[in-house]
């Protein structure tokens, strides 16, 4: 019962989210909504590590901006078509990603977040003073939207509108959700969570803890890699402040609003942050004040987030129902 | 039969303090032996490095006659030494079932790949941690508590839970530290049942306990620590009349009487 209405929200879900171009004609909101599903994807690659496998990863924007940049480059540089180069980036950004999770995983809670951070700052600084790479605060102009997908019978997918470029997120989007949903309800999933749950005892029973974390923080930067693949493509435009900690933070904020540790969480979060300003026409400088305090009324009466509030509701309506039958 | 588990010359130094010095004893395969010693004797030390959670300052750990010395715990885990903790440890947020699953994990090969994929080796895999998981379930007597979140079960259904993780890892030596600590008398006798039941199953056991009835009971011999050092060693009677012992838990006066 619970499943079969569990089924059909998803596919009423999805039958929405393919008819939105067709009814939303208005420029700005399919902009918010391209948007929307770029930092998406974000936040659900963060929340792998940060919400399942319980490590406060704090240099998500610059996993994002390294996939970004690399794929920009790739296309300006190197002349790659962009199929051959949404691979490749979201592969350095994982590739990165391991490199800095070898050190950085051997430390725990705070220090993992402290060193992240720094490693984002780094990130940034080298984009913005590497001018002969990266055209340092100029930045990188003219990137190539996707290379047209030509048809066996004659004929190419072009992405030329917003309609297209609206698709091909919500197609990457989807395959986030696929290849996260598989890994997450895994043997492996399950050792990421034994890690978030008691590092020590993860070990005691057998599970190696730095190749899990390992895994999960590779697996979770190629992931964001990804997601500045498509914004670099959709926006055409690249500075070095799209690597900043401000992105890691806002990717956070994102996760901890939706529901650390689920799955649609990530997602909810994005599209109410990042849809409720923009629609009211709230001004940037307001908006940081009203994230901090939506963040500490969340953290105090919802520290799982909406998702993760629902469902405890959830459960305490069952525990007394539980209690009422039995007495 | 013979020693499953040799301690030789084991020390651990924490600073300038001996927690554990020059400590050696054996285990024999299919034994229950109980490490006592009054607090701070280095009991729990003398666990942390044999399983890898401390490096010994000097001294070998030999498991089935190969160094073990300073590996890693999942290692050593995986070689067949599990262990309990002091401290009741569980993967809290899950429900009790799924801590078994997970503790299985090191006897499975399926990788990240076969995650992705789904492969036919990924869905064994999972069918085997259900179906251990299922048996040790039944074993520990926690069939009912299956779907229960592990935060939410009784204080000695923890206790089970708990070492029913480390049983489930199929080990040959297995470590318990306190296992019946903060439990009542009656639950200290199906806890001890428990144990019992485990040593059937051919699996040899080191235990730490402070309740020196149950030690008496349960243990065929018993090695006694005290600031680090082996004071004495022997069946329980042996060690239970022995001086030096009453001495360390007692002081020197009653020694004498």
């Amino acid at each position: 019962m619970n499943r079969m209405v569990r089924k059909w929200l998803i596919l009423t879900i999805l039958v929405i989210a393919v008819i939105i171009p067709l009814v939303v004609t208005n420029k700005y909101y399919m902009n918010i909504l391209i948007m929307s599903g770029i930092w998406s994807i974000v936040a659900l690659s963060l929340n792998l590590i940060l919400g399942y496998t319980g490590q406060v990863n704090l240099a998500h924007g610059a996993f994002f901006g390294i996939g970004a940049y690399a794929s920009a480059l790739m296309m300006l540089k190197l002349n790659m078509n962009f199929w051959l180069v949404l691979p490749l980036a979201a592969a350095i950004a994982g590739f990165f990603g391991f490199l800095i999770g070898l050190p950085a995983l051997r430390t725990r809670g705070s220090y993992f977040a402290i060193g992240t951070l720094c490693f984002n700052i780094i990130v940034t600084l080298i984009v913005d003073r590497w001018e002969g790479l990266t055209e340092g605060a100029r930045g990188l102009m003219g990137i190539p939207g996707p290379s047209p997908i030509p048809l066996p019978w004659g004929g190419e997918i072009t992405f030329k509108t917003m309609a297209a470029q609206y698709y091909l997120v919500l197609c990457f989007l989807l395959l986030t959700i696929f290849v996260l949903r598989r890994i997450i309800q895994s043997l492996v999933g399950r050792t990421f969570r034994a890690i978030r749950g008691n590092e020590e005892l993860a070990e005691a029973v057998g599970i190696q803890p730095m190749r899990t974390k390992i895994l999960s923080f590779t697996v979770s930067c190629f992931f964001a890699g990804i997601g500045g693949v498509l914004y670099a493509s959709y926006i055409g435009f690249l500075s070095p402040e799209i690597t900043d900690y401000h992105v890691s933070f806002d990717s956070l904020i994102y996760v901890m609003i939706g529901g650390v540790g689920t799955i649609v969480g990530p997602i909810i979060g994005t599209l109410l942050i990042v849809t409720i300003p923009e629609t009211l026409h709230i001004a940037a400088e307001f908006r940081l004040l009203l994230y901090g305090l939506i963040l500490i009324v969340m953290i105090i009466y919802l520290p799982r987030g909406i998702v993760g509030g629902l469902k405890s509701l959830k459960e305490r309506k069952r525990k007394q129902e539980v209690s009422w039958e039995q007495s | 039969m013979g020693a499953i588990l040799t301690i030789q010359g084991l020390t651990r130094f924490f600073g300038g303090l001996a927690a554990v010095m020059d400590l050696s004893f054996q285990v024999q395969s299919g034994e229950i032996l109980s490490l006592i010693g009054p607090n701070g004797a280095g009991k729990t030390t003398v666990f942390n490095l044999i399983t890898g959670t401390l490096l010994p300052t000097q001294g070998k750990v030999l498991f089935q006659d190969h160094e073990i010395t300073g590996l890693r715990p999942y290692k050593t885990t995986t070689l067949g030494v599990a262990r309990t903790f002091q401290t009741t440890s569980l993967f809290y947020d899950e429900t009790v079932i799924d801590n078994l699953i997970v503790s299985y994990r090191c006897r499975t090969h399926m990788g990240f790949w076969d995650a992705l994929i789904h492969t036919s080796r990924s869905r064994e895999d999972e069918r085997r941690c259900r179906q251990k998981a299922e048996e040790i379930l039944e074993f520990i007597g926690l069939m009912e508590r299956a779907s229960e979140l592990a935060r939410n079960i009784p204080q000695e259904s923890q206790k089970r839970l708990a070492l029913g993780l480390a049983l489930v890892t199929e080990p040959k030596l297995l470590l318990l530290d306190e296992p019946v600590g903060g439990l009542t008398e009656e639950e200290n006798i199906g806890m001890m049942a428990l144990i019992q039941k485990v040593r059937t199953r051919g699996i040899t056991i080191l235990l730490i306990e402070h309740k020196m009835k149950i030690v008496m009971n349960i243990s065929d011999r018993i090695v006694v620590l005290n600031y680090g050092q082996k004071i004495a060693e022997g069946a329980p009677q042996e060690v239970g009349s022995n001086s030096a012992v009453i001495e360390a838990y007692l002081g020197a006066g009653y020694a004498e009487t």
